[in-house]
């Protein structure tokens, strides 16, 4: 090992050396930036070879996607839908319960619970997506056939449960933090105040920590936009622009990985369909993503 | 005169039910979250337990249910892992390292760490189609394993970025300055020091994000790895399974026996799974203890 | 072809028995290596698979990868060079000819097995005895009007008709719109549409009204989901079975199904090997799995058509239709 009074640092010889290795790291570093550049110039530019074929406003405001039989219709409303409904139907489902457990977790829950469920729920995290997918076809699909008979085997009702779980963990875990984050001072001078424990979470501590609170939506919604394996064996494979929870819906995400489960051949309109829809769902979550960023900054209240 | 005032103890007992019960359905709920987890264990366990014995273990994937098994996609996924980890591990250390340690903090610095935040919200189907892009297609590596341990290195690229910086940050900045009132440089101090004393929680994030990995399925899918494959990979440029990818594979067909099949597929996973997480957990108290 | 589990057991260790007996007696106890990459048509994959499965006892150390992008998508990758074998529920088309005439790439036409191209129903359907080709025709021509199940026939339900059936880059979906509708590719696009016949026996048997069509061995695997539906193609009401198709009454859904190899991928061993072990076993595969074997003439005849590199299709020339006379087509 060498000492440091045996090196003379000025040396020009640990200069360089230091400057490789820093370089070298800055190089690192720079593959982040890179990996968002090519990601961006890829989906533009396969995009943009799909919109000199089809008009944008086709793809916008068509609501009919048909894109791989002739005649074809290349408009992106029922894939957009599809995925709206599934987010609404887990976000319905997610939202309420993922706060309501953070605020047991955070306000009411005694050491030794938060020790059993905070585990839990980070099991219920990590669990692979294909998974919710085989629970969503072989539990919950049968469960609900049995309660209303009319529902199809492939349904959206599925799988807005399914993501729902998914995402709740993630609502419950960001929120948990925010609400934590709030000082106990502000809780006690409530309860001096006299003060029941439900106004002083609903009035005092869910408002401190709104931002934090509001950002872990936007994440759990994002994620839910982003979930692909789920809906695609629950939730099924045909476009349909109606709103019912009980037919079969298809999503960006499902329409995605339908196409390419053929191994699609480089060239060719339904090449280019797959990177319009996929840089759809970029855009769509990284706006998600930045705003939800940008409420934790601007609207953080710091109190001490 | 108290008759015209609404005061709060009016209807105090009122309030104080309002609260009972709000706090009784927050609790009911936050069970309700950890019940359904039980649910869904209970019911790929029953499922699947009766197929799981060594046999499943070590056969190749059949058309008939009695005969199939995982051995191809144990492997694959195994093979996956290493993969992942030998690309994965060095560039995001060296990026955590770099922003935490290295950077003068200017602007560079703060556009690297947007790009990271950023990328962790991507979804995972869109690394796949860059993957396909990418790997597959523009450099010509086919359905290897080379093509989607490099995807997946993408993927948990950020999260490992993310959880090293988090662990790089905990480190007292006094261990910092005594090096640096020693003469040492900043690379020597964080390589010598730094490193070594946020070892744990770098090991911690790295096994976590290697497990979230392992479990994704579209980008596999997208890059081509949903094919038959009865054989074990004997190098990176070989065709391969995965865990997640015979489950689906078995899920998608109609009879019960493989969806049985899918769920002792899925036990496996969630084994892997645990094992990792257990010695993620094991290694952060180890050494926890020994920093102490 | 209803087989219980010990009945599927039995017979499914009779053959590999046999198989591996039969193979290892057929082929030199030389010990090969190398790949051998299949992919096409999911209707033709249950025999791709066996084949694959049995080949693995018989010749351990050749890696058989069988993927399943439809006739389509396997030909594309077929003529760029991506994989050796394609299979085919369908002769390759006149565009994929000339690309092949274009890119110099050679094509041996081998056909595996018959299939019943199956129209199936909901178990729960009672109302649907038979189906002519007219109604079929009238239910899924491209701008058709129809709906619900009385719009077929009259006295039939008001039920909402839901379609299921392969996207655009399957054979099944080629041969059946061009026989059923005229024209390959002609249909109407609102209906399930999935490569894979697996999601769309899920769908079917799950959906009351649902109708859906593909290859027969997923309905002879699906037996207990779905009901098959007999067409009457003016000769009245024919059901798939082992003798209809074979005798050609089952009309006009019988077809032949292919693999096409590529000559240059045959100057492999392991190449040559597994697709002489694949004619060989394809009688026996193939009526496991669900479809009919063809005549031993017509395997005899594709073994010489791989034994001499014999290129080029049976069908196009003088606009042969597809379902004709296998026996003349391979002399």
């Amino acid at each position: 090992m060498q000492l440091a009074r045996d090196v003379d640092i000025t040396k020009k010889k640990v200069r360089w050396g230091e400057w490789m290795i820093e370089s070298s790291l800055a190089i690192c570093a720079t593959i982040s930036v890179v990996t968002t550049a090519v990601i961006i110039f890829i989906l533009a530019k396969e995009s943009m070879g799909f919109f000199q074929v089809v008009a944008p406003t086709d793809f916008f405001f068509g609501t009919s996607w048909v894109p791989l039989f002739e005649p074809s219709s290349y408009g992106v409303l029922p894939l957009l839908w599809g995925t709206l409904l599934i987010t609404f139907g887990a976000a319905l489902f997610a939202i309420p319960t993922g706060l309501a457990s953070a605020i047991y977790l955070s306000e009411y829950a005694s050491p030794k619970t938060r020790s059993i469920v905070k585990p839990v729920l980070e099991v219920l995290a990590g669990i692979p997506t294909v998974v919710y997918g085989y629970f969503a076809l072989t539990f919950v699909t049968p469960l609900l056939r049995m309660l209303m008979p009319e529902l199809q085997v492939f349904n959206a009702l599925s799988g807005a449960i399914v993501v729902g779980i998914m995402i709740l963990p993630t609502i419950s875990t960001l929120s948990d933090n925010a609400l934590r984050a709030v000082p106990d001072s502000l809780r006690q001078g409530a309860y001096a105040l006299g003060a029941t424990s439900y106004e002083v979470t609903t009035r005092v501590v869910v408002p401190a920590g709104l931002s934090g609170v509001m950002a872990s939506f936007l994440l759990a919604i994002s994620r839910a936009i982003g979930e692909t394996m789920a809906v695609t064996l629950a939730a099924g494979a045909t476009p349909n622009l109606s709103f019912t929870f009980l037919e079969s819906i298809q999503t960006m995400t499902a329409y995605i990985v339908q196409v390419s489960m053929g191994d699609t051949p480089a060239g060719g309109i339904a090449y280019q369909t797959l990177f319009a829809v996929a840089a759809l769902l970029f855009v769509i979550t990284l706006i998600l993503n930045i705003v939800s960023q940008w409420i934790l900054s601007k609207f953080r209240e710091e109190y001490e | 005169m108290n008759s015209d005032l609404k005061l709060a103890s009016d209807n105090i007992k009122a309030r104080h039910r309002k609260a009972k019960l709000f706090r009784m359905f927050c609790a009911g709920v936050t069970w309700m979250g950890a019940g359904l987890l039980a649910i869904l264990l209970i019911q790929v366990t029953v499922d699947g337990i009766k197929w799981l014995d060594y046999q499943f273990l070590t056969s190749f994937p059949s058309r008939f249910p009695y005969k199939a098994g995982v051995k191809s996609a144990l492997v694959g996924t195994l093979w996956l892992i290493v993969m992942i980890a030998m690309v994965s591990i060095p560039i995001g250390v060296a990026t955590a390292l770099y922003l935490e340690e290295l950077s003068r903090k200017g602007k560079f610095a703060k556009l690297i760490e947007i790009n990271i935040s950023n990328l962790a919200g991507v979804p995972s189907i869109v690394y796949g189609i860059i993957g396909l892009a990418i790997f597959v297609r523009g450099l010509g590596l086919e359905r290897s394993l080379l093509s989607g341990a490099l995807t997946m290195s993408l993927l948990i690229l950020p999260v490992i970025i993310i959880a090293s910086r988090e662990a790089i940050k905990t480190v007292p900045m006094s261990i910092r300055q005594a090096a640096f009132a020693l003469g040492a440089t900043r690379w020597q101090t964080a390589w010598a020091h730094v490193l070594p004393a946020s070892f744990p929680g770098i090991l911690t994030g790295v096994i976590l994000a290697l497990s979230r990995a392992i479990g994704e399925t579209a980008p596999l899918i997208m890059i081509g790895a949903l094919t038959y494959v009865a054989f074990l990979p004997e190098g990176p440029m070989d065709s391969f399974t995965a865990l997640p990818i015979q489950i689906f594979n078995w899920v998608s067909r109609p009879q019960q026996e493989f969806h049985e099949l899918a769920a002792g597929g899925i036990i496996v996973l969630l084994i892997v799974l645990l094992t990792m997480n257990a010695t993620a957990i094991f290694i952060r108290q180890k050494t926890e203890k020994k920093l102490q | 072809m209803i087989k219980s589990n010990f009945q599927r057991f039995v017979s499914g260790g009779l053959i590999f028995l046999s198989v591996t007996i039969f193979g290892s007696m057929s082929v030199s106890a030389e010990q090969l290596r190398g790949t051998v990459s299949l992919d096409g048509s999911s209707t033709v994959f249950p025999i791709s698979e066996a084949v694959a499965e049995e080949f693995l006892a018989v010749q351990p150390r050749v890696r058989v990868t069988v993927g399943v992008s439809g006739t389509g998508g396997g030909f594309k990758k077929f003529l760029a060079g991506e994989i050796d074998i394609n299979d085919a529920s369908r002769p390759i088309k006149m565009k994929e000819v000339d690309k092949a005439n274009e890119m110099g790439i050679g094509y041996i036409e081998l056909p595996v097995a018959y299939d019943g191209l199956s129209v199936v129903v909901n178990k729960k359907n009672t109302w649907v005895d038979h189906l002519t080709v007219a109604e079929l025709s009238k239910i899924w021509q491209p701008g058709s009007t129809v709906t619900n199940w009385s719009d077929v026939r009259a006295g039939w339900p008001e039920m909402k008709i839901r379609l299921y059936g392969p996207g655009t880059d399957s054979g099944t979906f080629d041969y059946f719109t061009e026989t059923i509708n005229g024209k390959s590719g002609a249909s109407r696009p609102d209906y399930t549409a999935n490569e894979d016949d697996n999601a769309l026996v899920q769908g079917i048997s799950g959906d009351e009204g649902s109708l859906g069509y593909f290859g027969y061995a997923y309905y002879a695997a699906n037996q207990d989901k779905l009901k098959l539906v007999p067409i009457d193609g003016g000769k009245g009401p024919i059901a798939p079975t082992q003798t209809t198709i074979n005798n050609g009454t089952y009309a006009p859904l019988s077809r032949p199904i292919f693999i096409y190899v590529r000559p240059d991928a045959l100057d492999r061993k392991e190449v040559r090997a597994f697709v002489d072990f694949y004619i060989d076993s394809a009688a026996m595969l193939a009526s496991e799995v669900g479809y009919i074997p063809l005549p031993d003439a017509v395997y005899a005849g594709a073994k010489k058509r791989i034994e001499v590199r014999e290129l080029g299709t049976a069908y196009h020339k003088d606009a042969t239709p597809v379902s004709a006379n296998l026996l003349d087509a391979i002399k």
